[in-house]
């Protein structure tokens, strides 16, 4: 059974693969400029030279062979190189990839520790006082762009995951408190707290527990708000990441390496999501 | 409750016909350079003062609000009607067709979707008239940003399939296609109106991700995005607040529509 669901999403993980693959190489086949090189316009090369730099290319204008190509060279570790950091975008993975995982991963872990924190006495005090401010102050959060509020951050100075942070926590907040007053609503939870069990006990036993299915799909899906949220991020407080990497790739129009590297996202995120989601079906099972 | 939302919904209104009427509130036409005055304080005759180039800026914060509250709106038209058709379409017919359409929407949203803007964005030229490169950055919200929707109205369409007077009308001998837009896409209008709504603010506020990021609308047309790039020189803004202005109407215009927006639907 268990085999059965996690090769499920071993091919899902793998078509996605493929198929981001093959929408990549499309992309890069078909963007205006293919196949021109600006050693052409070197008036000293002979014209044999021109030619065979133009053969040398050839190959790529086949799309069916170009993709079978790069994926020859990205089952070898190749990626292929970057134009304008004429580097292969393997050593820019490697580069620039701790820095984005560091950033995403400690501004996830404070959005959730500060969404939750604030969720929570909305759903156990129940005083109108406390919500109302705290969706106020969770709302302008989510009214301000990623860009503007790392540019806040570049000039007061914060550190750059607690930039992501701040994008994150009121997405988590507003969803927590919603799941939370559902299932502090719910029947067993009720009669919980008539019996005059005490929060906590009523929090970590049946709380958590009835809402952890949803808090773990909400897990998976704030990995790939926190990765968004990043671009801006890095780029405007200048760390050298995955983000800073995505834009500069944009404006100088290089694509092989943002096809891999929105490929590489998007993997990353479908494996997250992939991994809540057999944790939710492992819980829901050992709860059964 | 309600009056809040009454409220919010006034002072959107109030904000959108001003700005669809920029032209007769506007001081000076949102290019034009009083090259004798750049970074001027407010004054009568410019109440939010110019930028570094002279250009008035409360007649591009008119003119810039424009352009967004219009477009938006209309990419996500394009992005609901996108949603109604696959959603609807998936939802009704169930089997392989639901499972392809809803593994493609899992697919788009698994992908934090301004890295596929940045992607499709580079592909397209960026030397573009200020005209394109509106509308290509409004058609590409539209066009990606369908798939959280499409989820929704699916599971809607799927929940009407099995309805009574679908079955009647299929047993009456009512074509399919017939069905689904004469009976199931009109009773999912409402679901179909809040992620019209939803849509709005999203929109908004990555086109100003997108403007700040020099990836938006470019000059010399205004936008919120390309407005709010003028905060990354902070030492003007804290010598002029004034030029928190589009900030401060971006923050207003994306709470209202927050505020607008039915309470359930901000169900988890």
């Amino acid at each position: 059974m268990w085999h059965r669901i996690l090769l499920r999403h071993l091919l899902a993980l793998l078509l996605t693969a493929l198929l981001g693959g093959l929408l990549g190489a499309t992309l890069v086949r078909f963007a205006p400029g293919f196949g021109v090189d600006e050693r052409e316009l070197d008036t000293r090369l002979h014209e044999d030279s021109i030619q065979a730099l133009r053969h040398s290319r050839s190959n790529e204008r086949n799309l069916l062979r170009f993709y079978a190509d790069y994926l020859a060279g990205a089952v070898h570790g190749n990626l292929g190189v970057s134009h304008s950091f004429a580097r292969p975008v393997t050593d820019l993975f490697a580069e620039r990839l701790p820095v984005t995982l560091r950033t995403v991963a400690l501004g996830l872990a404070g959005g959730w520790v500060l969404g939750l924190l604030l969720a929570l006495p909305v759903a156990t005090l129940r005083g109108w006082s406390y919500e109302f401010f705290s969706s106020l102050a969770c709302g302008a959060f989510l009214c301000l762009p990623s860009a503007v509020v790392a540019i806040l951050f570049l000039y007061f100075g914060g550190p750059v995951a607690l930039a992501v942070c701040t994008v994150v926590f009121p997405r988590i907040f507003r969803y927590a408190r919603n799941l939370l007053l559902q299932t502090y609503a719910l029947p067993h939870v009720l009669t919980a707290r008539a019996k005059g069990l005490s929060g906590t006990r009523i929090l970590l036993w049946h709380i958590f527990p009835a809402a952890a299915p949803q808090l773990l799909a909400l897990a998976g899906v704030s990995v790939s708000m926190a990765l968004g949220a990043a671009i801006p991020i890095e780029v405007i407080c200048d760390s050298p990441g995955i983000g800073q990497l995505a834009w500069q790739a944009a404006l100088s129009r290089d694509l092989p390496l943002l096809v891999n590297m929105t490929l590489f996202v998007t993997l990353v995120t479908l494996a997250a999501n992939s991994a809540s989601d057999l944790t939710s079906k492992a819980l829901v099972k050992q709860a059964a | 409750m309600n009056t809040i939302r009454q409220i919010a919904a006034v002072l959107l209104g109030i904000i959108f016909l001003a700005t669809l009427f920029a032209g007769a509130f506007a001081p000076a036409p949102y290019a034009k350079q009083f090259r004798e005055s750049p970074n001027a304080s407010p004054s009568r005759m410019h109440l939010l003062g110019t930028d570094e180039l002279g250009r008035d800026l409360f007649s591009r914060l008119l003119y810039g609000s424009r352009v967004s509250l219009l477009l938006a709106p209309a990419a996500a038209l394009l992005a609901t009607s996108i949603a109604a058709l696959v959603g609807g379409l998936a939802g009704y017919a169930g089997g392989w067709l639901e499972r392809i359409a809803m593994a493609g929407t899992d697919l788009s949203m698994s992908l934090p979707w301004l890295f596929l803007l940045l992607t499709v964005r580079a592909v397209l030229p960026l030397n573009v008239p200020p005209a394109a490169s509106l509308l290509i950055t409004f058609a590409l919200l539209g066009l990606f940003g369908w798939a959280a929707s499409a989820r929704v109205i699916c599971a809607g369409a799927r929940s009407l399939r099995n309805s009574d007077f679908v079955l009647q009308a299929k047993a009456c001998g009512c074509p399919s296609l017939r069905v689904l837009a004469r009976h199931v896409l009109p009773n999912l209008r409402p679901a179909l109106f809040a992620q019209l709504l939803i849509s709005i603010p999203v929109f908004i506020l990555t086109e100003a991700n997108l403007g700040i990021l020099g990836l938006g609308v470019s000059e010399p047309l205004p936008s919120w995005g390309g407005l709010l790039r003028g905060l990354e020189n902070w030492g003007a803004v804290q010598a002029n607040p004034w030029r928190l202005a589009p900030l401060l109407l971006l923050l207003i215009v994306v709470s209202c529509f927050q505020l607008i927006l039915p309470r359930e639907d901000f169900a988890a």
